[in-house]
């Protein structure tokens, strides 16, 4: 079970989280990109067997969305909070 | 090879059982080879041992990190099953259930299959009308799918006393699912393995590899591993969960994420079920095995996952969720849990291809892969031969993602 630092509730237990995937790509205009940029965004999640950036949503606490940096492995948060621009 | 049968049990126990022939050698490993596949689980052996039967190559290797079948193909719950959504999905499970029930005198090595009907116990509509949907493209492909009462419901699982009208999630239903089965998951590398070897293939445990190797026109040329180079104009990776560590070391990047997956195993108890119990609605599933334990999983890990453990949490839900239907379990004792990490694609469907790297081919994305290993070692073996798709995996191509073709089996397996 992960202790999960919220930017506002501080340290609290994983299962008050909703997992938001990984950080890819922003989202392009499908307008304004081609068909392989646009197929990448859709397709490519970052896999790292080691540190990987994610989001968690504060589902059953603030309700705060906010990215964090932890290790797949060792399950270890390396990086607290950066809240969602 | 030294065949498996009463006869040689008999002749063996007269000398007690002290010469058994070895069931494969381990000889040094060569520079090179015609194959080289990286794993050795369910798909990377069934793949060695089809090259080698169907296709008459056996100049290969099949290299392996740890020992083999210490991976996810003896780290599943071993439910054999047909019931996919879509067309181009049924016909190759329909394939590989039919092979699994044909292997034991394929490879003379008991299997062990029993063929048991699974039920999916359902507690919405929508769920049934999934379910229903499906039926009726399984119709068409042969696959058995019916809806029964919750009458029938309960005939069939007698130690299901929860769920009832009361109850915060009352069963409405269920489908019944008569092709599945369970088998035993060490026999299946085991014995794709020692028959393999038979047929020349050469097994090599504890040799990691650690990069793919490529020429200077770009085409395959081998693997870096802990051993030293070895070369291959044909490389197969079929490494579960460590795709993507393989595959970028050639910068190929593909559409994976890693998760983990858990099961756990209840005390030994005397026959109390004897069919595959599935509760999707309620997040978990089960069997009995042949020496009475219940084999129980539940839902994966929630966030990406290179770790093979289980979340207390995780657990708790699972076995919630169960004691909900089947109160009476709550005196039983779980003797052992364990996770194992699988590797998705975004429609949930494998990709077995070559990629963009000529000569390198990718067998992955198996989440529910273990009743894939019998066809999808001889699709990918027929691939791998002939340099072109097998019919029956010809639409799990690399491609259909740059096209967006998605085959989207989500929620048709324990990925939810
Ligand atoms: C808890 C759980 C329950 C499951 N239940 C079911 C089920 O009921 N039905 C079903 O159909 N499927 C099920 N699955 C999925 C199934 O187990 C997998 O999809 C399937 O086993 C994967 O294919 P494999 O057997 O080839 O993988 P594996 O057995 O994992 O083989 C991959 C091998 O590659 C090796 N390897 C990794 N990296 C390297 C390297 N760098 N060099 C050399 N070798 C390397 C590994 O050590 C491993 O032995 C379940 C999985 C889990 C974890
Ligand atoms: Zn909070």
């Amino acid at each position: 079970m992960l202790l999960i630092h919220c930017p506002f509730c501080k340290n609290r237990n994983e299962t008050e989280f909703v997992y938001g995937g990984p950080v890819g790509a922003n989202r392009p205009d499908p307008n304004l990109v081609s068909d392989e940029e646009w197929v990448d965004y859709l397709t490519m999640v970052p896999n790292p067997m080691g540190p990987v950036y994610e989001r968690w949503w504060h589902a059953r606490g603030c309700d705060k969305w906010f990215i964090i940096c932890r290790d797949t492995v060792t399950h270890e948060i390396l990086e607290n909070p950066s809240e969602e621009p | 090879m030294q065949n498996y049968s009463l006869l040689s049990l008999a002749r063996n126990a007269l000398t007690g059982h002290k010469n058994w022939q070895k069931a494969w050698r381990s000889p040094p490993l060569k520079e090179k080879y015609e194959v080289v596949i990286i794993g050795a689980g369910g798909h990377g052996l069934a793949t060695a041992y089809y090259l080698a039967k169907e296709f008459g190559i056996t100049d290969v290797a099949v290299l392996e990190r740890g020992w083999l079948g210490g991976g996810n193909v003896a780290r599943n719950t071993v439910t054999v099953r047909s019931n996919y959504l879509r067309d181009q999905s049924i016909p190759f499970y329909v394939k590989s259930v039919s092979l699994y029930e044909g292997l034991t005198k394929k490879l003379n090595f008991n299997m062990m299959h029993s063929k048991r009907t699974m039920v999916d116990v359902v507690h919405n509509y929508p769920k049934m009308r999934d379910l229903r949907r499906r039926q009726l493209t399984m119709d068409i492909y042969n696959s058995t799918y019916e809806k029964i009462s919750v009458d029938r419901v309960r005939q069939l699982i007698p130690a299901l006393t929860g769920g009832g009208a009361g109850s915060r999630l009352p069963i409405i239903g269920g489908m019944v699912h008569k092709d599945a089965g369970v088998n035993r998951h060490d026999a299946v590398a085991w014995g794709y393995a020692r028959a393999a070897d038979a047929l020349g293939v050469e097994m090599h445990q504890k040799t990691a590899v650690t990069s793919l190797l490529r020429a200077n026109n770009g085409d395959i040329q081998g693997v870096g591993t802990v051993k030293g180079n070895v070369e291959a104009k044909k490389v197969v990776v079929a490494v579960s969960g460590h795709t993507t560590t393989i595959t970028e070391t050639a910068s190929l990047r593909l559409p994976l994420r890693t998760m983990n997956l858990t099961a756990f195993v209840s005390e030994p108890i005397k026959p109390i079920v004897d069919v595959i119990v599935n509760c999707s609605d309620l997040g978990f599933y089960f069997s009995q095995s042949d020496k009475g334990e219940l084999v129980i999983g539940g839902a994966p890990d929630s966030a990406q996952s290179f770790r093979r453990d289980i979340k207390q949490h995780v657990f708790e839900d699972t076995v919630g969720a169960m004691l909900e239907l089947f109160p009476s379990f709550k005196n039983l004792k779980l003797l052992r849990q364990w996770g194992g990490h699988l590797d998705i694609t975004p429609d949930a469907s494998p990709i077995m291809d070559e990629t963009d790297v000529p000569g390198l081919f990718v067998t992955a994305g198996w989440w529910g892969g273990y009743k894939a290993i019998p066809a999808g070692g001889l699709t990918m073996a027929y691939h791998v031969a002939t340099n072109s798709p097998h019919p029956l995996m010809k639409a799990f191509s690399y491609n259909r993602f740059k096209n967006l073709d998605y085959i989207l089996e989500t929620g048709t397996t324990t990925a939810r």
